[in-house]
């Protein structure tokens, strides 16, 4: 968070209502998105109790673990869980495109991705924990379940997964996209309360937000009040409607939230970079897809050395280039590079569009361009810049003084003797440089997990799948 | 004895800070979140005081919310059942695998069956007997009670086991009945429970050294005890709480220094609830309320996680407009300026810079502009 | 009784055949490149091919140097990225071939380059690596080159700061090979009966430092100076004029340690009075003459034997601006890591703060910060830190399976600050 951060939360705190911290939309929104708000049972790591999900907010689907401890009733609402979400993810493997690559076959990337949206992170987490406890079960054997139990947990561990990487759309956290978006006059801590998060940016600070009775937690932990006074009474009375009731009075008031904040969310315009992003997701999707086609095995309790390495560096790249997309995409996001130096935008005063570097066969076009901009510049000369207004362009810093930023263009500016048309901005046209470039090299190769070295442990036991992880126990 | 009730004496002074309302005893997990908030004079005082803090955030109608449910407490309890059923038998198997323990044949002393109020002499003299001729056999010691002194009041306290290894060291045994997944726990959980254990490694060492004995026989690695995976079976793994230890030396060496607060309150500044006769509190709540606002906090959204009294210092932190609503970070970044208000109008130029204020004004300005600029 | 430094190099170059592996641990300026320089030449003398990986360009120009100085007769290979320009020097070594490709290269003893341009290079395998700065090479680094070496020594500063990275990786905490990990954690880890050494004399840090630096950040294993107290000195000579700035000079010159301590007022990062009171120290260190005596004689301490330190690069930007001459190093902790100035100018990472974090606290800061010099330190600090720490509030996550780091921020933090006290100006 920087400074630009804190001052619009204290006008939030000031104007009792959330501030815009981002002119654009900086995730991807599905046209029909499936809301997943799960609940589970208090003091347990991912006992299910409940969820309400679905993809048209006019009609939720309640599902209920009558007996929470039950542990055939917990596998029969993961394989109902499964009947709801397997189709649809399943639904957007039919349409593909085929795409071409350099020095690799084309691959088919569908068209179109799921996208699962909870309500914060803990239901990412919850996502995370009930796909790890169920992908290794078995459709056979000592404990059986549905054939759909373990696939939903691969599913389910593949979106939880991918919502840990950095600008991906295919899992988000309510919470976290509103608050990339809007700052509330509160802590970032309280911003993890969907509904106090919400009445900010709606309607200005309540503290009903806040009172279990009015708006319910929004999962996956529950209201320990409510588990005394209703949940229990019900479990112990042995009616399954009035579990299933008492759990859709928790459930309701953060399903109708949830749609408000997509459709908070709907309203600001998609970022230049969202759709290649997406691209991006649609391209893991399908990978992930032709992977379980292939019957490939579950993914495995926790990455080996080489498979660790090579995600990092996957997430590396992903945050690196989301926060120079964001700030190409949003001048407001671009602002706080601009407060802190790394960036200035200005009008231009003067230029030198036919300027030339060097002499004979060396010689270069490098125009010239003057900035008068009011941003403190703390860049070095010779530092190489960008500009959000021509992105395949190349420039760098020749003198900043007293307001009066001189650049020159090295790329990008076309390869005739003089620049292409538009290549070199105008007098009077406003632009913004920046030392924030994304010009990723593409990162050394890691060895094969079987070439594993000495230094990281040698080559690992394969994993073949026992029965042992087939029959955890799930208490 | 003299000495101790002089006039403006601090022991003194705390028990008229709490006045008639009984003092709350400290139990291993109070005395851990004392450094949660160091800086808060507010919270220092109380807890020196033995107030107790839920009761008058209720009585001050800004209850904690801090709940436990129901199913949680039942989970913890056939947890803790389950890891102790058959003399211990399951935790056994465990500590032979993490501690190495060598023999079969471990006694198992369960120091409850004495009565609740021999508890602590008998552990007492378990222990003793145990560090004295303890090289014969390892011991399970189920239900000890140990104590610490806490600003000059006794505090006791139950450990889950103290468990006694044949080579001559003891190590505390703590049972949580959160999930270890694939070898991974709940960062913030598992320090919490660290921090409590290393309450009981400082109990037991410090009644070892009273003992006369080595107070390092009591290992600073404990023996975290939580359900694995998805299944109530139990998994043992070692914690080195060396850090929480050095962090618990601290605040109760800064217990002693609460004469510096103090000084500063009025002689007649009480907290007391004045229970009536039911136990309910009888103070009006403006008075109480007026007597705690005499005290200084220190509000961070921290608080929310860890102090009984967080509602109502938040409120008071809205009331003030302070900065601190936001956050430690946010108020870092403003350098000094503490309110809102005052932030908000170096942003606009409505306020002049203070002395020393004229960099964040500067900043804040410049930030005023590009916010304006983008959003216009 | 610690074996002499010189026993201690004779134990790792005769381990150096016995194990895979061999650990050296390095705290500040205890003749690490000297280590690495004389091990190149050990191992190149029995004939075998040898590579060398470090962690910066600078780092590899600089042992390219060194090798080249001390045993002329070696040839080496210097292998760079595409864009790397080398400095003139270089370029004038005898023996010394710089190239992009093994190919290049030619076949000379010793190969050269960065643990990212190493990660490119394949389908050859070295009998022998040593792996410079491994505290500060991230562990998936290492997995990248591990394959191109038989048997490697590691040489690196346990007491520096942890290689980090943007994303968050507490997935992989607990893990043997958390790719996060420094490449030497990960090393033991794995490889627990490895032999671990250490270099036991500072040769850098003088007497006035070597016990405060060893105390606060090398609690268990400690290490000493090569020099005596008189074996350094500090002069400087033109007079002062009284000024807090002068007595700070004085007081360092006489103690090897300062603090200049401002009013207590909590200010935001770039705290002007701050920067002007470090840029005014350099300034003034400059017009006072300072000269520094030492065992390799005396000279006089020039703007390119300064170093002004930091935490945030927003505070360096500031302190330049300040218009320090441009010889004058200033620059972060990270970037200050392996350097050796005389004098060395510090603002304090905690200072004009209201509360701490864990960057701020980090105990790998503090020493870089506080070991750079040969001569005297001089910290800028506002008043108020002691009260930062002591309302430290401790809630730190802890991780199963990740052994715990000393010394902890807090308590390293509190040590060099009640040391300091004492230099209070």
């Amino acid at each position: 968070m920087s400074l630009l951060t804190s001052l619009a939360r204290l006008r939030a705190l000031d104007e009792k209502i959330a501030q815009p911290v981002a002119t654009v939309r900086h995730c991807h929104l599905a046209e029909r998105p499936m809301v997943f708000i799960p609940l589970k049972l208090s003091g347990e790591a991912a006992a299910p109790l409940a969820a309400m999900l679905g993809t048209d907010r006019g009609d939720p689907r309640l599902l209920v673990v009558p007996q929470p401890r039950n542990r055939d009733l917990r596998f029969a609402w993961a394989a109902e869980l499964a009947g709801v979400l397997l189709p649809y993810v399943e639904g957007f493997l039919g349409a593909t495109e085929t795409v071409e690559r350099r020095n690799a076959d084309p691959y088919e990337r569908t068209v179109d991705a799921p996208q699962i949206i909870v309500p914060n992170q803990g239901g990412v987490a919850f996502a995370r924990l009930l796909g790890r406890s169920t992908r290794f079960r078995r459709p056979d054997g000592p404990y059986p379940v549905p054939e759909s139990v373990p696939l939903l947990g691969r599913w389910l561990t593949y979106f939880a997964e991918r919502a840990a990487y950095p600008g991906s759309s295919l899992m988000l956290a309510a919470t976290d996209e509103l608050g990339r978006h809007w700052a509330s006059g509160q802590s970032s801590l309280e911003d993890a309360n969907l509904a106090a998060l919400m009445s900010w940016i709606t309607t200005g600070p309540n503290d009903e937000a806040e009172d279990p009775l009015v708006w319910p937690p929004a999962g996956p932990a529950t209201d320990p009040g409510f588990d005394a006074e209703v949940l229990a009474p019900a479990i112990d009375a042995g009616s399954p409607e009035r579990v299933a009731e008492a759990l859709r009075t928790q459930l309701e008031p953060t399903w109708r939230l949830m749609w408000q904040a997509i459709d908070l969310l709907a309203g600001l315009p998609e970022g230049a970079s969202v759709a290649q992003r997406w691209e991006q997701d649609r391209g893991s999707f399908s990978g992930m897809a032709a992977h379980i086609a292939e019957g490939a095995p579950p993914q495995a309790r926790r990455d080996g050395a080489v498979a660790a390495a090579a995600k990092l560096a996957r997430m590396e790249r992903a945050q690196a280039a989301y926060d120079v997309q964001r700030a190409y995409d949003d001048p407001l996001v671009m602002a706080e590079y601009r407060l802190s130096g790394e960036a200035f935008a200005g009008e231009v005063i003067e230029t030198v569009p036919d300027n030339v570097e060097g002499e004979g066969r060396s010689r270069k076009l490098r125009p010239l361009v003057v900035i008068k901009t009011d941003d403190p510049v703390r860049l070095a000369p010779g530092t190489s810049l960008g500009t959000p207004q021509r992105r395949a362009q190349g420039a760098a810093l020749v003198s900043a003084d007293d307001g009066l930023v001189t650049v020159k263009i090295t790329k990008g500016m076309g390869r005739g003797r003089t620049a292409a048309p538009g290549a070199v901005p105008e007098i009077g046209e406003r632009v913004c440089y920046t030392s924030l470039t994304d010009d990723f090299q593409g990162s050394p190769a890691l060895p094969e997990a079987e070439a594993t070295p000495w230094t990281h442990g040698g080559p690992p036991q394969e994993y073949t799948p026992v029965d042992e992880d087939a029959q955890e126990e799930w208490s | 004895m003299t000495g101790l009730m002089r006039e403006g004496d601090p022991v003194r002074r705390l028990e008229v800070l709490r006045g008639t309302t009984p003092p709350r005893p400290h139990d291993a997990r109070a005395i851990a979140a004392l450094a949660a908030n160091p800086g808060c004079a507010r919270r220092a005082l109380m807890d020196g005081a033995g107030i107790d803090k839920d009761a008058a955030a209720r009585h001050l109608g800004f209850p904690a919310p801090f709940g436990q449910s129901p199913f949680a407490i039942t989970r913890g309890n056939a947890f803790e059942a389950l890891v102790k059923a058959d003399g211990c038998a399951e935790l056994l198997r465990m500590l032979r695998e993490v501690l190495g323990l060598p023999i079969a044949e471990v006694a198992y002393h369960d120091v409850e069956n004495v009565g609740a109020h021999l508890r602590h002499a008998h552990t007492r003299a378990l222990i003793d007997r145990a560090a004295r001729d303890g090289q014969d056999a390892g011991t399970l010691y189920d239900h000890p009670l140990l104590s610490l002194g806490i600003a000059g009041h006794t505090a006791y306290l139950e450990p889950d086991v103290v468990a006694f290894q044949l080579g001559g060291r003891f190590h505390i045994v703590e049972i949580k009945s959160f999930a270890v997944i694939d070898g991974q726990a709940d960062p913030s959980a598992v320090a919490g429970a660290a921090r409590q254990a290393a309450v009981y490694v400082l109990a037991l060492r410090a009644m070892l050294e009273e003992l006369g004995h080595d107070p390092l026989m009591v290992s600073h690695d404990v023996v975290l005890v939580c359900p694995e995976n998805f299944a109530n079976r139990p998994v043992a793994t070692l914690v080195d709480v060396r850090r929480q230890l050095a962090v618990l030396r601290r605040q109760l060496a800064r217990m002693t220094t609460l004469d510096r607060l103090l000084d500063g309150l009025p002689d007649d500044l009480t907290f007391d609830l004045r229970p009536g006769e039911d136990g309910r509190p009888t103070r009006p709540v403006a008075e109480l309320s007026d007597a705690l606002r005499r005290t200084t906090a220190r509000y961070a959204p921290d608080c929310l996680s860890t102090c009984d009294l967080c509602f109502f210092c938040r409120d008071e932190a809205r009331q003030e407009g302070a900065s601190d609503l936001l956050g430690r970070q946010v108020r870092d970044e403003l350098g000094g300026v503490a309110s809102v208000d005052e932030a908000l109008g170096l942003a606009d130029g409505t306020r002049d810079p203070a002395e020393g204020q004229e960099e964040i004004a500067r900043l804040l300005r410049n930030a005023e502009r590009l916010r304006r600029e983008c959003l216009t | 009784m610690t074996d002499s430094p010189e026993q201690v190099i004779r134990n790792v170059l005769a381990d150096l055949p016995r194990h895979r592996g061999v650990v050296v641990d390095s705290p500040p300026g205890a003749g690490k490149s000297t280590l690495v320089v004389r091990a190149a030449a050990h191992i190149a003398a029995t004939g075998e091919p040898l590579m060398i990986v470090a962690q910066t360009n600078e780092q590899v120009d600089d042992l390219v140097a060194r090798i080249c100085d001390k045993h002329p007769h070696l040839t080496v290979g210097r292998l760079s990225a595409g864009g790397y320009v080398p400095p003139l020097r270089m370029l004038e070594l005898p023996g010394v071939r710089v190239g992009t490709r093994i190919q290049d290269l030619g076949d000379p003893d010793i190969v050269i380059a960065t643990a990212d341009k190493w990660a490119w290079i394949g389908e050859r395998v070295w009998p022998w690596a040593i792996v410079d700065e491994a505290y500060q090479m991230r562990s998936d680094k290492l997995l990248r080159i591990a394959g191109l070496f038989e048997r490697a020594l590691f040489v690196g500063d346990p007491g520096q700061l942890d290689p980090f990275s943007i994303v968050d990786g507490d997935r992989w905490s607990g893990l043997s090979w958390d790719p996060l990990q420094s490449a030497v954690s990960v090393l033991l880890r794995h490889n627990p009966d490895l032999p671990v050494h250490r270099l036991p004399v500072s040769w850098r840090l003088p007497a006035s430092a070597a016990p405060v630096v060893s105390q606060a950040f090398y609690p268990f294993t400690g290490f000493r100076s090569g020099t005596g107290p008189g074996d350094r000195w500090l002069e400087l000579t033109t007079g002062g004029m009284g000024t807090v700035h002068d007595r700070a000079l004085e007081e360092a010159a006489r103690s090897g340690w300062a603090l200049l301590e401002l009013p207590n007022r909590h200010t935001v990062r770039t705290d002007g009075e701050a920067v002007q009171a470090v840029a005014l120290l350099a300034e003034r260190l400059l017009q006072r003459g300072a000269v520094a005596g030492s065992e390799q004689g005396e000279r006089p301490v020039t703007a390119e034997r300064i170093a002004v330190g930091a935490a945030h690069r927003d505070q360096v930007a500031a302190i330049r601006a300040a218009g320090l001459p441009p010889e004058i190093t200033v620059d972060t902790a990270n970037r200050l890591q392996g350097r050796e100035y005389d004098v060395t100018i510090v603002l304090h990472p905690l200072s004009g703060r209201r509360d701490a974090t864990a960057f701020h606290l980090e105990s790998g800061r503090l020493c870089v910060l506080a070991s750079r010099h040969r001569h005297a330190c001089v910290v800028v600090a506002r008043a108020g830190i002691a009260e930062l720490l002591d309302a430290h509030p401790s809630a730190e996550p802890v991780q199963l399976g990740v052994p715990v780091k000393f010394p902890d921020g807090w308590e390293a933090n509190q040590a060099v600050l009640e040391h300091l006290a004492r230099h209070r100006v």
